[in-house]
């Protein structure tokens, strides 16, 4: 993990976290997710439900706000989308 | 186990409302106000696991269906917050309730002047903000284009149902509005007091007696451990 700002690790860290505890999976699991790790459409447990309480739990830990618009398959397809769009969300905000 | 008790209705009538009760006239008798919506079926397990735990360490506890909810004959759709918070009391008082538990959106319905826990309060815009952003989803995956800003002002006008669950205008308001209440005498729970996974954010209901021990063992051990 070197070479990435504190911020960045942390926003990794607490997207982790929270896909665990959506999707309670294993933290060791978790931790083995890449860039390409498929999301929504490859893991089960990622229905629309999932997907909206994914959201709102980022919002809330992240302090951010996701709009409709925000939400497309990119962002959701893999673990490297969705840590890209946090971030951008992350700093935006 | 499962009795009923006088419910105070929209009408101005008592109906009738089932709860799942321990009660062996204790002293200590815990009021229970669950979870709503997709989320109390998610934590229904975990809370039905802490009440069977504390009723072997000698806690009453009485979870009650509140209107239009579980297993009442009730609608839904004509319920409102004021109605659940007036139902609440209620069940505090027909059974003589001496402590109160909450779990996530139930603490916006807690009677005033019970002291106890509320597990992981929720402001009524977050609850409804998961289940406005499923239908979105729901509605984008089948090729509809719906936003949450306006199925929120057909919710306000005219009520909207989300995922699955009918909420009429009056709900859906009320729930805007509804931040969690100042409570001193309300010792909040979070999540990271219990350790594991957040089970009302998993896809499927759950359970997990390891958080149902730690949640239990703070109110068993606050209750009893004073001389009982």
């Amino acid at each position: 993990m070197t070479g990435l700002a504190p911020s960045r690790n942390e926003v990794d860290a607490k997207l982790r976290q929270i896909l665990c505890d959506v999707l309670g999976l294993d933290p060791s699991d978790v931790a083995d997710f890449d860039g390409d790790t498929g999301l929504f459409g490859h893991l089960p447990e990622l229905d629309s439900m999932a997907v909206a309480g994914l959201l709102t739990e980022m919002e809330d830990r992240l302090d951010i706000i996701i709009e409709d618009d925000d939400v497309d398959g990119e962002m959701l397809e893999t673990f490297g989308g969705l840590l890209a769009f946090a971030e951008a969300k992350v700093i935006e905000g | 186990m499962y009795v009923d008790w006088p419910c105070p209705s929209r009408a101005g009538n008592i109906g009738e409302e089932m709860a799942l009760a321990f009660d062996r006239k204790r002293d200590k008798r815990l009021l229970v106000l669950p979870a709503l919506f997709d989320e109390a079926n998610k934590m229904r397990r975990l809370t039905v696991e802490v009440m069977r735990r504390l009723n072997m360490s000698g806690i009453d506890c009485f979870l009650p269906d509140l209107p239009g909810c579980n297993e009442s004959l009730a609608a839904l759709e004509s319920q409102t917050l004021e109605g659940w918070r007036a139902a609440a009391t209620a069940a505090a008082d027909h059974f003589a309730a001496t402590h109160l538990l909450t779990i996530r959106a139930g603490a916006l319905l807690a009677p005033d002047g019970l002291p106890g826990w509320r597990l992981a309060p929720t402001s009524g815009r977050q609850v409804l903000r998961a289940m406005l952003r499923s239908r979105t989803i729901a509605a984008k995956e089948a090729g509809r284009d719906e936003t949450m800003e306006q199925l929120s002002e057909a919710g306000r006008t005219m009520g909207v149902e989300l995922a699955g669950w009918p909420l009429g205008a009056a709900l859906f308001a009320g729930l805007e509005q509804a931040a969690v209440p100042e409570s001193p005498m309300l010792t909040t729970v979070e999540q990271s007091d219990l350790g594991g996974g957040v089970l009302w954010l998993r896809a499927e209901p759950d359970e997990d007696p390891d958080q149902a021990d730690a949640l239990a063992a703070i109110i068993a051990v606050a209750l009893l451990g004073d001389g009982h």
